[in-house]
C-alpha cells in the first residue's frame, strides 16, 4: 500500500463525529505476498474501519498465508479494537476445501462469513454472515437464512438501490445489511483459471501466477475498452464499483455497513475518504473526486441505479 | 439414467417424448424461469396440453422456476409455483431459498428440484437445501471434474442430476453476472443472459462487428461465420494476446463419459437448449436415447458411435464439442 493521498486528512484532523453506516474492509480477493498481507494488516490496525474481512475467498491453491498466519492477523486486528470476520471460499468443489471451511467454520474466536450455502450449512445454529456470493434476492430468503443464524448479509451487487429499500422495509429484526460500497465488481466464478490460461498454463501446474497480478489481469474488447479482470477462478469488472455519491440515500435506507474491497495501491486513502465522508468533513462528491485517480480503470455505479453494471449514473 | 430433455414450446416438448425422453423439462412464458426469450415457453393451456402429451406416454414433466424473484416480484414466482401444483407436474426445479421456501412450505407434496441456477457444487451445500427444503433431486453446476462429481454423489442426501450436452456455461451458474455487467439483464433476475434486445450487429468496412450492450463482443472478417454474442464466448484482449480469453464457442458432449457417470451414480443425464428448435431437440433427443439404450445393454463396452458423435457436432454451438470441466485439463 502506498502512502496516503496528500489530498487525504488523517483521522486526527478531522472535525466532525462519525455517524451513519460503520466501515468494513472486504477479504483481499487477490494473490499477495506474505508480506504484503502483513503489511496491509498492519496498516490497517490504524485505519478507520470498524470491521475487517480475513481469509482467501477465490483458490485454495493461494497458500502464501495460512489458516494459522489469518489467525494471528486477526488477534492483532481485534487487540487494535476492529471486529474481525473469517471470510470462506467462494466456490467448494474438493474434499480438501471442505476440510478447510470446516476449520474456519469451527474457529472459536472469530465471526465467519459463508460464500457459499455448504458454509451456511457448516454454520447451522450459531451466528455467521453470509457474503455477496450467496445470492439472496428477496426477504423470505432472508428469513430462511436468520432461522438458521444469520446475522448479516450482503447485497448482491446485481441487485438495486429501490430493492434494497425493499428488502430494508422486509428484513428481519436484528438482521444487520451491508453495502458492497467500493471496489470492482465480483462477476462469475468458474471451475477454470483464465488467469492460467492467458498464460497458456494447465490450472494444475498454474505456477501459482496470480501472485503476479495484485489488482487481477485486465482484460480489454478489441477496440481497446477496459472490460473485465481475471482474478483466477473469478472474473471481476475493471471498472470499480462506487457508491460513495450514494451517502445520503446509503443513509436514508439505514444501511448498517458499507464495504471497501482491498486493491493494491491506495486502499488507505480510499477508507480515509469514505471516513472523512461518513463525518461530515468532506461532501459524498468531493471525496469521490478525491478516490477517481485511485481507481485502476475508472467508475462505475449502474448496478444501484438500475442500469448496466458497468455504467456510471451519478455525476462526479 | 433418466434422459432429460429440453421443452421450449409445444413442438419440441412433443418432439422430445417421441424421440425417447424420460423427463421434459420446461418454464412458464415470463421471468420466472432461466430462458425468457421471445416466443418461447408455455402459455397455462398450452403447458396442461404438453403434460396431457407426456404423461399419456409415461414422460415425466418438471417446470422450471429457476431465476431470483426480488421482493416487488415475489407474488409472481409464488402463483407459478401455485400454478405448477395445480397441474401436478413432477417436480418443480427452484433455485432461489425464498421460492424452495414458499413451494416446501404450500405444496408439501411437490417434488423439488435444486436447479443448476442454485449453485451447489458441494454435499454440504446439498444437505442444507435436503434438510431445509427436502429437496430430492439436485442438477450440478457444469464446473465439477469428473472425480468430484463422484464424490459428491457418495455423500449427496438426494439424487443427482448433471448436464451432459449442449450450450456450455463456463461459469458456476447463478453466479454469473457478466450479463448484467454489461446489458442491466441477467439469468438471476431477467432468465436471460446476453439477451438479443441488447445486441447489434455492425457492418464494418473489415467485415461485422458484434457488440452486446455496446461492449464490442466478436469481431467477423468477411466471410467468417457469425455467432451470437454471447459475452463469455467473446474475443478479447489480455496483454498482448486477443484470444477467447474465457471460453471458445463450443458444446459440452459428455457421451463418451456415461459409463463412468452411470457407475458413479448419477441418476438423470440432461440436454440444454430450450431456447433451440424443435429439430434440434429432436436429432439430439434420438441421439441421447440411441446412446443410453446401448450403455444399458452392455456398459463394458459402450463408446459413443462415430454418426452420433457426428450428428451431436452439427448442432453444437462453434460445431465443437468438448467434456468441460469433467476433464481437468480444460479447467
Amino acid at each position: 500500500m502506498t502512502a496516503t493521498d496528500s489530498a487525504t486528512a488523517s483521522p486526527a484532523s478531522s472535525t466532525g463525529t462519525r455517524s451513519g453506516p460503520r466501515l468494513s474492509l472486504g477479504p483481499i480477493s487477490y494473490y499477495w505476498p506474505k508480506d504484503q498481507v502483513d503489511a496491509f494488516y498492519q496498516q490497517v490496525e490504524h485505519l478507520p474501519v470498524d470491521i475487517v474481512y480475513l481469509g482467501e475467498t477465490i483458490c485454495s491453491k493461494r497458500n502464501e498465508v495460512r489458516f494459522e498466519d489469518w489467525l494471528a492477523i486477526g488477534e492483532r486486528l481485534a487487540a487494535s479494537g476492529k471486529e474481525v470476520v473469517l471470510s470462506t471460499l467462494s466456490l467448494l468443489e474438493a474434499e480438501s476445501e471442505l476440510l478447510r471451511l470446516r476449520a474456519i467454520c469451527e474457529n472459536e474466536g472469530f465471526l465467519v462469513e459463508a460464500n457459499d450455502m455448504g458454509a451456511v450449512q457448516l454454520l447451522r445454529g450459531r451466528p455467521f454472515v453470509v457474503g455477496h456470493s450467496v445470492n439472496v434476492y428477496n426477504d423470505r430468503s432472508l428469513a430462511v437464512l436468520a432461522r438458521s443464524g444469520l446475522k448479516r448479509w450482503v447485497l448482491p451487487v446485481e441487485l438495486t438501490a429501490d430493492c434494497l429499500a425493499d428488502m430494508q422495509r422486509l428484513r428481519p429484526a436484528g438482521i444487520e445489511t451491508e453495502v458492497y460500497a467500493y471496489g470492482r465488481l465480483p462477476l462469475a466464478y468458474s471451475a477454470r483459471c483464465f488467469t492460467a490460461r492467458a498464460r497458456n498454463l494447465p490450472k494444475d501446474d498454474c505456477r501459482y501466477c496470480c501472485i503476479d497480478y495484485p489488482d487481477g489481469l485486465e482484460v480489454a474488447t478489441q477496440d481497446d475498452q477496459g472490460f473485465l479482470v481475471l482474478n483466477g477462478i473469478q472474473t471481476q469488472s475493471a471498472r470499480t464499483n462506487n457508491l460513495l455519491p450514494e451517502l445520503p440515500r446509503l443513509r436514508e435506507l439505514d444501511v448498517d455497513i458499507l464495504r471497501i474491497s482491498p486493491q493494491a495501491q491506495g486502499t488507505d486513502a480510499i477508507v480515509q475518504l469514505f471516513d472523512q465522508a461518513l463525518r461530515g468533513d468532506k461532501t459524498p462528491a468531493e471525496a469521490s473526486a478525491a478516490i477517481q485517480p485511485l481507481m485502476p480503470s475508472g467508475a462505475c455505479d449502474g448496478y444501484w441505479h438500475g442500469e448496466a453494471g458497468m455504467d456510471q449514473v451519478a455525476q462526479v | 439414467m433418466e434422459l432429460v430433455c429440453p421443452a421450449g414450446n409445444l413442438p419440441s416438448l412433443k418432439t422430445a417424448v417421441d424421440h425417447g425422453a424420460n423427463a421434459v423439462y420446461f418454464g412458464f412464458r415470463d421471468d420466472t424461469n432461466a430462458r425468457h426469450f421471445a416466443g418461447l415457453n408455455f402459455a397455462p393451456n398450452k403447458m396442461a396440453e404438453g403434460i396431457e402429451y407426456a404423461r399419456r406416454r409415461n414422460v415425466r414433466v418438471f417446470v422450471a422456476l429457476n431465476t431470483y424473484p426480488r421482493p416487488d416480484g415475489f407474488k409472481r414466482w409464488q402463483e407459478a409455483v401455485d400454478r405448477a401444483a395445480d397441474l401436478g407436474v413432477d417436480a418443480l426445479i427452484a433455485a432461489d431459498l425464498g421460492v424452495l421456501d414458499y413451494a416446501s412450505s404450500k405444496h408439501p407434496n411437490l417434488p423439488l428440484h435444486l436447479s443448476v441456477q442454485g449453485s451447489a457444487t458441494n454435499y454440504e451445500a446439498l444437505r442444507f437445501y435436503h434438510e431445509h427444503f427436502g429437496v430430492r433431486r439436485a442438477v450440478l453446476p457444469r464446473v465439477l471434474s469428473m472425480s468430484q462429481t463422484r464424490h459428491v454423489i457418495e455423500n449427496s442426501p438426494l439424487e443427482i442430476e448433471v448436464f451432459a450436452f449442449g450450450s456450455l456455461c463456463v461459469m458456476v451458474e447463478g453466479r454469473c453476472i457478466l450479463s448484467s455487467y454489461a446489458t442491466g439483464r441477467s439469468p438471476n433476475t431477467f432468465g436471460a443472459c446476453s439477451p438479443a434486445s441488447h445486441v447489434e450487429w455492425i457492418e464494418t468496412p473489415d467485415g461485422l462487428d458484434t457488440r452486446l450492450g455496446g461492449v464490442l463482443i466478436q469481431r467477423h472478417p468477411k466471410g467468417e461465420n457469425v455467432g451470437y454474442p454471447t459475452l463469455c464466448k467473446g474475443t478479447f484482449r489480455v496483454a498482448d494476446h486477443t484470444y477467447h480469453a474465457i471460453e471458445e464457442p463450443i458444446s459440452l458432449n459428455a457421451m463418451e463419459l456415461l459409463p463412468e457417470l452411470q457407475a458413479a451414480g448419477v441418476k438423470a443425464v440432461k440436454i440444454e437448449g430450450r431456447q433451440r428448435s424443435p429439430v434440434y431437440v429432436g436429432q439430439v433427443t434420438r441421439v441421447w436415447r440411441q446412446a443410453l439404450d446401448a450403455l444399458a445393454r452392455d456398459p463394458q463396452h459402450f463408446k459413443p458411435r462415430p454418426e452420433w458423435t457426428a450428428e451431436l457436432g452439427k448442432v453444437s454451438e462453434g460445431a465443437q464439442t468438448t467434456l468441460g470441466a469433467y476433464h481437468r485439463p480444460w479447467q
